[in-house]
């Protein structure tokens, strides 16, 4: 349903702040839903046509009875397309509308600038139609179980893609030419200046050595397949397993489906920092009038509470915007700032530089989560914000605070951030033991996998493999081999 | 139109159905679904519904969070916070999911995995309940049921007729033999109405997980003869070496001690029976549980004549339900086999752990009775 005249008032005097403002955002479409509408769309992603799956339904089931018993409502719903979408909920008080509207404006700005959403793609929304009616295709065709089944195979692998890959723009295709495999085997020298040096510096044979070494190790490398380990696994599998055609295109959707969702899950604290940061600002400074303030202020600090043992990114994101602002403001950054010894100076310094703005609008451009906290989380934010880290106690059986220092607040932060949050995963044979099996390989960083979910997602690699499939992982530590051969699974020692 | 949502909506009822299909014996015999019983509707929860991807152990990791406290306070693992709308899609909760299930679909779900087949009434056709239905039109009737469209059609046709119909001045004046009244049908339908009496031994011997095992039983007993019958009543006794009838709550809670005297249980279910279910218009259900320990055997003989005399003419089936207790299992299951045999009408059954319930429970309704 369109907006009627008194929202589309509002909206438009919204939106001109906004601009004020200096957001830049594609056009927003704003649409007033009841709730069981707003918990279909959101059961969906946001987007109005999917592929039929039970999930959602799972999704819907869940929202409707949280929803009836009162335990959450989703005030707004905004969609990263060209023209931006957005949803508001029918019967909310005139306060909440504005807080939305300003709230999307942020989000908006935040999809056509931030540069980690540059490659995804605006017109999702026709996108995701057209996979639902391929989908509803091969459902006519081939029917719905067998559908859904192979849908749930290819969800529960949609998380083994290279994040990254988006984002590489290539100038030649590598390994194609000859030649640059015939510099690849010439040693790496070492810098002489001297030229009667060299020959002590580079011994004739260790130069030998290494040749062979070199030789051998391409030989090595051009037998193997795939060449480097590919982390997309979902692309290798579409390439290289023996799957049908309505079975790759099925696979493609779901890819293609978790690569768009991948910089929302790039940004969330900074997209929701910055626009929280901008309904705040908007409506305490333009928007709202004095019979308001008190119902923004109550719900805006709804959406900013903190759990316990939970971390909020609304209120993580939009402190940390703010205190950049603050610090850029102030002239509280570089060389001199940082090698001020005297504390009272420091919490007095004020260099009136009022860059801070300009600065944040810099920040929202480049940075996703991790580079925004690499960056700018600092030790007195962490202080401030009362930060700290929890870790699991066994003989409690129970989660406990663990520490107040910054760096393992700041590594504990990033490592949760880094791959959002998934393990590394690769193939690094598809013809193990030259049997034709596949072997993927889960880069270890001190985090185990979770064993039962690991069987059933290696069943399921297995069942588009069609030929035994392993896993070369570590649990305590020590290097383990997890396979499944589609009859049972198996745990053994890697040697 | 049928929304996709509501498609995908149905499809996964269905799977949650074919998880709790799979899960029920583990159900029964748990007892976890018991307190979770609403008015018409169990809520269960459905463990592992997510779809499995490689991901890290969760206890492993801990996290970051926000707060007062010192090193080593335990903090409240509040919900991480999940796909609260914003970016919904790229994240998953992690919760055991709660599924509503109508008591008539979990009935039905039972009655599919212990192929319990369905129960034909006795004496259904005595029983009839009256229904009225408003299903036509009439020219008399009192004024409270007229029928406003159909007597101003009725006098717009009278007064087009007569040509008294003046379309410039649409004025229709109905008469008294314009007037038409809405009329009833009366119809009967055969109902049957059922009434279960439950009887417990709660002499010093029955322990709490031997009441756990009847409580158990018994909720699914009332859930499939509930799915059967339309009216149904519940009723239970309680019996040491007296009886005594209760309502729901002490049946299941009181703890007594003393003696057992298994026939004041079955004189006291007679007697109810005779005074508030004539036979001819109820289905009679008496479930009678017991560690089987009887005072004597003079009392045995006098349960046997009492069954045989009073309660099993009566009833469409008797069920007796021997649960195992801390001393052993009693004389009184051996000693109505004998007395029995293979008789049609009485079906016993011995309970020896939570883990027996699911075959005693086919025992007891696998007959169709």
């Amino acid at each position: 349903m369109t907006l009627p005249t008194y929202l589309q008032d509002i909206q438009r005097e919204i939106q001109g702040y906004a601009l004020e403002y200096g957001l830049d955002f594609y056009d927003t479409i704003f649409e007033l839903v009841d709730y069981q509408k707003m918990n279909e769309v959101a059961s969906y992603g946001g987007f109005p046509v999917r592929y039929p799956h039970w999930r959602f339904g799972m999704e819907y089931e869940r929202m409707t009875k949280s929803y009836s018993y009162g335990l959450h409502k989703i005030y707004e719903l905004v969609i990263n397309n060209d023209p931006c979408y957005a949803y508001l909920l029918e019967g909310n008080s005139l306060v909440d509308q504005k807080m939305v509207m300003a709230h999307v404006y942020g989000h908006c700005d935040f999809f056509k600038m931030n540069q980690w959403f540059s490659p995804t793609n605006r017109k999702m929304i026709d996108q995701m139609a057209n996979h639902a009616s391929r989908v509803r295709r091969y459902v006519d065709r081939h029917g719905m179980t067998q559908v859904e089944e192979f849908l749930d195979i290819c969800l529960s692998l949609e998380n083994l893609i290279d994040r990254h890959s988006p984002y590489i723009r290539r100038t030649e295709k590598r390994d194609s030419q000859e030649g640059d495999n015939a510099s690849a085997l010439e040693p790496l020298r070492l810098k002489a200046n001297k030229q009667y040096l060299d020959r002590y510096v580079h011994p004739e044979e260790a130069l030998a050595e290494e040749r062979e070494r070199l030789k051998t190790e391409a030989a090595d490398k051009s037998k193997r397949f795939p060449v480097e380990p590919v982390q997309d696994v979902v692309l290798f599998l579409m390439e290289h397993a023996p799957i049908e055609k309505w079975q790759q295109d099925v696979l493609n959707i779901v890819r293609e489906e978790a690569y768009y969702f991948v910089p929302q899950g790039m940004t969330k604290i900074m997209n929701e920092g910055w626009a929280s940061y901008w309904h705040s600002t908007m409506m305490t400074q333009r928007v709202l009038n004095d019979s308001e303030i008190v119902d923004f202020a109550d719900h805006h600090a709804a959406t900013m509470a903190m759990q316990p043992g939970g971390l909020n990114p609304y209120k993580l994101g939009l402190e940390l915007f703010r205190d950049i602002e603050d610090r850029w403001n102030r002239g509280r950054f570089g060389k001199e700032y940082d090698e001020c010894q005297d504390l009272e100076e420091k919490l007095h310094w004020d260099r009136r530089l009022g860059q801070g703005r300009e600065r944040i609008f810099q920040v929202r451009r480049i940075h996703n989560d991790v580079t925004f906290l690499d960056e700018f989380l600092t030790p007195e934010f962490c202080w401030r914000q009362k930060l700290f880290t929890y870790e699991y106690n066994r003989k409690r059986a129970g989660f406990e605070i663990f520490s107040r220092d910054f760096s393992s607040i700041k590594q504990k932060l990033l490592g949760q951030l880094t791959n959002m949050g998934q393990p590394f995963i690769f193939v690094e044979d598809g013809n193990y033991g030259n049997r034709g099996e596949l072997l993927l390989w889960h880069r270890y960083d001190g985090v185990d996998l979770d064993p039962a979910y690991g069987r059933d997602t290696l069943k399921n690699v297995q069942s588009v493999w069609n030929r035994p499939v392993h896993v070369r992982t570590e649990i305590d530590g020590k290097p383990r081999l997890w396979s499944h051969d589609g009859e049972q699974f198996k745990e053994q020692p890697f040697e | 139109m049928i929304l996709n949502i509501q498609k995908d909506h149905t499809r996964f009822r269905k799977i949650v159905r074919g998880r709790i299909r799979d899960n029920l014996r583990r159900y029964i015999s748990q007892g976890e679904l018991m307190g979770r019983k609403g008015k018409d509707v169990v809520s269960i929860p459905v463990p592992q519904i997510n779809i499995p991807k490689f991901r890290f152990g969760n206890q492993e990791q801990g996290g970051v969070g926000q707060g007062d406290g010192d090193a080593g306070d335990p903090i409240g693992q509040g919900d991480p916070q999940a796909g609260d709308g914003h970016e919904a899609g790229n994240t998953a909760g992690e919760h055991m999911l709660e599924v509503d299930v109508p008591l008539d679909e979990l009935a039905e779900i039972l009655g599919e995995e212990l192929e319990l087949p369905k129960i034909e009434p006795r004496g259904a056709q005595h029983i009839q309940s009256q229904k009225t239905k408003y299903s036509g039109i009439r020219p008399v009737g009192p004024e409270s049921l007229r029928h406003f469209r159909r007597t101003y059609r009725r006098a717009l046709l009278r007064q087009i007729a007569s040509g008294t119909y003046n379309p410039e001045l649409p004025l229709v004046v109905p008469t008294r033999e314009d007037r038409r009244y809405r009329s009833w049908k009366t119809e009967s339908k055969p109902q049957a109405n059922a009434v279960i009496l439950y009887m417990m031994d709660v002499s010093g011997s029955m322990g709490d997980e031997q009441k756990e095992i009847v409580r158990i039983e018994s909720f699914w007993i009332d859930t499939w003869l509930r799915s059967q019958y339309k009216g149904i009543e519940s009723r239970y006794i309680i019996h040491d070496a007296v009886a005594r009838e209760v309502d729901r709550e002490t049946f299941f809670h009181t703890r007594e001690s003393g003696g057992t005297m298994i026939s004041s249980a079955y004189k006291l279910c007679s007697e109810i029976i005779d005074r508030e279910y004539p036979m001819d218009e109820w289905n009679i259900y008496p479930f009678h549980f017991s560690d089987g320990d009887n005072w004597s055997v003079d009392d045995t003989l006098l349960c046997v004549e009492l069954l045989k005399e009073r309660l099993i003419p009566k009833s469409n089936v008797v069920c007796y339900g021997q649960v195992e207790s801390p001393y052993g299992s009693g004389q009184f299951i051996k000693d109505l086999r004998e007395h029995f045999g293979d008789a049609e009408e009485l079906i016993v059954s011995e309970i020896k752990n939570k883990d027996a319930i699911v075959e005693s429970i086919k025992d007891f309704l696998g007959k169709g009775k």
